[in-house]
């Protein structure tokens, strides 16, 4: 199955397919499969004649994980080579960017990591007030934090509520959805929006908090907490989780290194970087937090980083209510912040600057600069360029999730195809943000 | 019972179109059969597939219209959910799994990217996958919110209940592969 | 910090880089002749220990004259240092950069990701193939020449009647 690609598609008019390489399976030569070994005299003492065999784990997964071809080698059920096929959720993000004004970018930053959403949002509108050399105000970053945070938790709820569902706990995968779900009617409060919230804006965040919700976001802590507490007494200690989890995906340090790994994955296997303790942003240098650090670089390690990351996140949200003061949610300086109604709806000023941002978008002044934040999956980061005007002249995105992917045959050489699975949810392959 | 029969005419006459008592009873019998026990295909890409896990889990429960349990097979399925954005690479592996799927079956298009291609009119994306498989239902909304998509499940199952079921059905076989695979 | 990476760089390859500046928000950041950038990486990596794998990004200014640019962005972990090291390429035969898979085994996805967005070629690549864009596909599409809606199917698309684009084929764009 794994060349019949080549004869379903038409092939493009005149397209040498020579000329372009292309993925695997079209425009390759069919390699031959090794032959058996000529049977020897007796033949008891003769090995059993093996075959590799090419299996492809085809783009529509199971699994929802988005859409990853891995075209895959077996020996057995042991997997001796992998090949990845990517792209089959390329949405054009850079190119779209480039094409609207800086504030209509937030909407296509929500579907990069969509299952954390305003963590891509903060991402982006950091890497742009960097380059305007904007200061936000103390309230905004408080906001951004918090969320960030929570959306952080929904990350993690899904990391583990999936992995728990393709090995088999499907009632962890329900709690883990309740979960996430509960946060994310405090979201919905907030920003709007279940799961892409558009919440940051240039300069600061685009709501206050509503009457009421820091009662009700605490409330929803705890249920999280209870919820997250069944789910570690259900997988943890869990004879089945472990002997899946445990050994099996394994990578050490040096190499996860030289691989590019960032965040949780990097932590796993043993190197203590964090971005938000290393570059501190926004508030995190006033937050007290702890950041886990694990040691074998297995699967078990990565869920447990991301079960005790849940906890740290949900004490910096409590302490994000506890210290956040009142005052401006953002910038007030209207060349790059829409000025409030009435002074749009009273004063010339206010028209024409609402017209102007709305129109032409913000004047982000020329130059490049390379932005970074630590996202749910690692380091997030934005390298953006700009020509002076009211578009971005390029907008370079570093998926966290991306060199975990591209490291996927590295983890599984010689591992099981079972192993196969766990693997591939503990590294946390967001389609939207790999594939920008 | 096929979406869209490509190969029937466009004029019918309705007394070929009419059913008798008996055979009226039955597709309503066969309808409330069929609707309420839909196997699901989730042809999960992007972001809805976030609010497909929402609503396939306890509290926007899709069991309750008998919708529950996909099948990653789609010989198996009758419901192809296209859940999420399909670019133009993906798109032949939609259309053969669409093909893959024995009638009746029917397809819905989960989101705005599916249904028309959403705010990516750029050089990747399908524009709709109605330019490639003949859709159902639609459900837009980036993501749609779980009450969106069960009404969408629930016109689906009025749609599904008024169309004409038959016991037997004949029909005739579509193009041979190669010929459609040239055009 | 990376400033003093810097002023060792130039002291070291002093040639092979050029034009060291700061730039917005403190970012050290300087230009490498894309000859050199192998061994300039292979210094970093092993002297000044920026041992992740770097982020490599690549920029068309469509109408200057080297065409293209392409864009390390080095993390030192031990020494919480950044740099980013830009190396402009020419479009034409000569767009080709060496690889540093050679030193990073991590940068090898963004270099394919810069030869299908851009049609950068890497010399010494284990793999060059596109990253995202089907075989098929003819072009490079975030080179700024490259239309946003320049569409290209592969499967044969049926006609829609589009209320915004009104009848005709899919493909009339």
């Amino acid at each position: 199955m794994s060349d019949s690609r080549e004869q379903t598609h038409p092939g493009g008019a005149g397209v040498d397919t020579q000329e372009t390489p292309g993925s695997f399976g079209a425009g390759e030569p069919v390699r031959p499969l090794p032959q058996a070994p000529a049977r020897p005299e007796s033949d008891l003492d003769a090995p059993l004649p093996a075959k590799r065999m090419v299996v492809n784990l085809g783009p529509s997964h199971p699994a929802m994980h988005g859409v990853t071809r891995a075209v895959v080698e077996l020996e057995g059920e042991t997997i001796r080579s992998m090949k990845l096929d990517i792209g089959f959720l390329h949405r054009g993000f850079e190119k779209s960017c480039e094409n609207v004004t800086w504030g209509q970018c937030f909407p296509y930053t929500d579907r990069l990591n969509y299952v954390s959403s305003i963590m891509n949002n903060v991402g982006f509108a950091l890497a742009v007030e960097k380059l305007c050399r904007l200061e936000i105000p103390e309230r905004a970053r408080y906001l951004r934090v918090l969320t960030s945070e929570l959306h952080r938790i929904c990350d993690h709820l899904t990391l583990v509520g999936a992995m728990g569902l393709e090995l088999g706990a499907m009632t962890v995968f329900l709690y883990a959805i309740e979960a996430r779900d509960v946060i994310w009617d405090r979201l919905t409060e907030l920003c709007g929006a279940r799961l892409t919230s558009n919440y940051a804006r240039i300069g600061g965040v685009a709501r206050d908090l509503p009457e009421g919700w820091r009662e009700k976001a605490l409330a929803t802590l705890e249920r999280v907490a209870e919820l997250r507490d069944e789910i570690d007494g259900l997988l943890t200690r869990n004879r089945i989780f472990l002997d899946r989890t445990r050994g099996t995906g394994r990578i050490s340090r040096a190499d996860a290194i030289e691989l590019g790994f960032t965040g949780p994955c990097l932590r796993a296997a043993g190197e203590p970087y964090d971005v938000r303790k290393a570059f501190p942003y926004l508030v995190y240098d006033r937050l007290e937090f702890d950041v886990p650090v694990g040691s074998d670089g297995d699967n078990f390690d990565r869920y447990l980083m991301r079960m005790e990351e849940m906890r740290q996140s949900d004490r910096i949200v409590r302490q994000c209510l506890e210290q956040m003061q009142p005052g401006d949610i953002i910038v007030q300086d209207w060349r790059y912040a829409l000025p409030p109604k009435p002074q749009v709806y009273g004063t010339i000023e206010g028209v024409m600057a609402h017209f102007k941002l709305v129109m032409e978008g913000i004047k982000v002044p020329a130059g490049e600069a390379y932005s970074y934040t630590e996202a749910a999956n690692g380091e997030l980061g934005f390298y953006l360029v700009s020509d002076g005007g009211g578009r971005p002249y390029k907008l370079g995105l570093r998926a966290p999730g991306w060199p975990m992917l591209a490291a996927l045959p590295h983890l599984t050489k010689d591992a099981l195809l079972a192993d196969l699975v766990p693997t591939f949810d503990s590294i946390n392959m967001i389609g939207g943000e790999v594939e920008q | 019972m096929v979406s869209e029969s490509e190969g029937v005419p466009a004029i019918t006459t309705r007394r070929e179109q009419a059913l008798t008592g008996l055979q009226a009873l039955i597709s309503k019998g066969l309808g409330w059969a069929r609707k309420y026990s839909l196997f699901q295909y989730p042809f999960v890409t992007a972001c809805c597939g976030m609010e497909y896990m929402a609503i396939a889990s306890a509290r926007y429960d899709l069991d309750r219209f008998g919708a529950a349990l996909p099948r990653f097979s789609p010989r198996q399925a009758d419901l192809l959910m296209v859940v999420g954005t399909v670019n133009c690479k993906q798109a032949p592996i939609l259309r053969r799994i669409w093909e893959q799927m024995a009638d009746p079956k029917w397809v819905m298009a989960f989101g705005v990217c599916a249904s028309s291609g959403g705010f990516y009119d750029n050089y990747a994306t399908v524009q709709g996958i109605d330019r490639i498989v003949p859709v159902d239902i639609y459900v837009p909304g980036c993501p749609p919110r779980p009450e969106q998509v069960l009404d969408g499940i629930m016109m689906l199952q009025q749609k599904i209940q008024d169309q004409a079921h038959k016991l037997i059905e004949k029909r005739s076989l579509p193009a041979a592969p190669a010929e459609r695979r040239g055009g | 910090m990376s400033q003093a990476v810097i002023g060792a760089l130039q002291e070291r390859f002093p040639e092979a880089v050029y034009d060291a500046y700061q730039g917005v928000g403190g970012d050290d950041c300087v230009f490498v002749h894309k000859e050199r950038i192998v061994e300039v990486c292979r210094h970093l990596r092993e002297v000044e220990r920026f041992d992740l794998a770097p982020y490599i990004t690549a920029v068309d200014y469509l109408g200057a004259e080297p065409r293209f640019e392409v864009v390390y962005n080095l993390l030192s972990i031990p020494r919480s240092a950044r740099i980013r090291l830009r190396v402009r390429v020419p479009e034409g035969d000569d767009c080709v950069v060496p690889s540093v898979t050679g030193v990073w085994r991590g940068a090898d996805w963004f270099e394919r990701y810069c030869f299908d967005m851009y049609g950068i070629r890497f010399s010494g690549h284990p793999d060059l193939r596109r990253l995202f864009m089907y075989d098929e596909f003819v072009g490079h599409p975030l080179r700024k020449d490259y239309p946003l809606k320049g569409r290209q199917p592969l499967t044969p698309e049926r006609e829609v009647h589009d209320i915004f684009r009104g009848p005709g084929p899919a493909t009339r764009d």
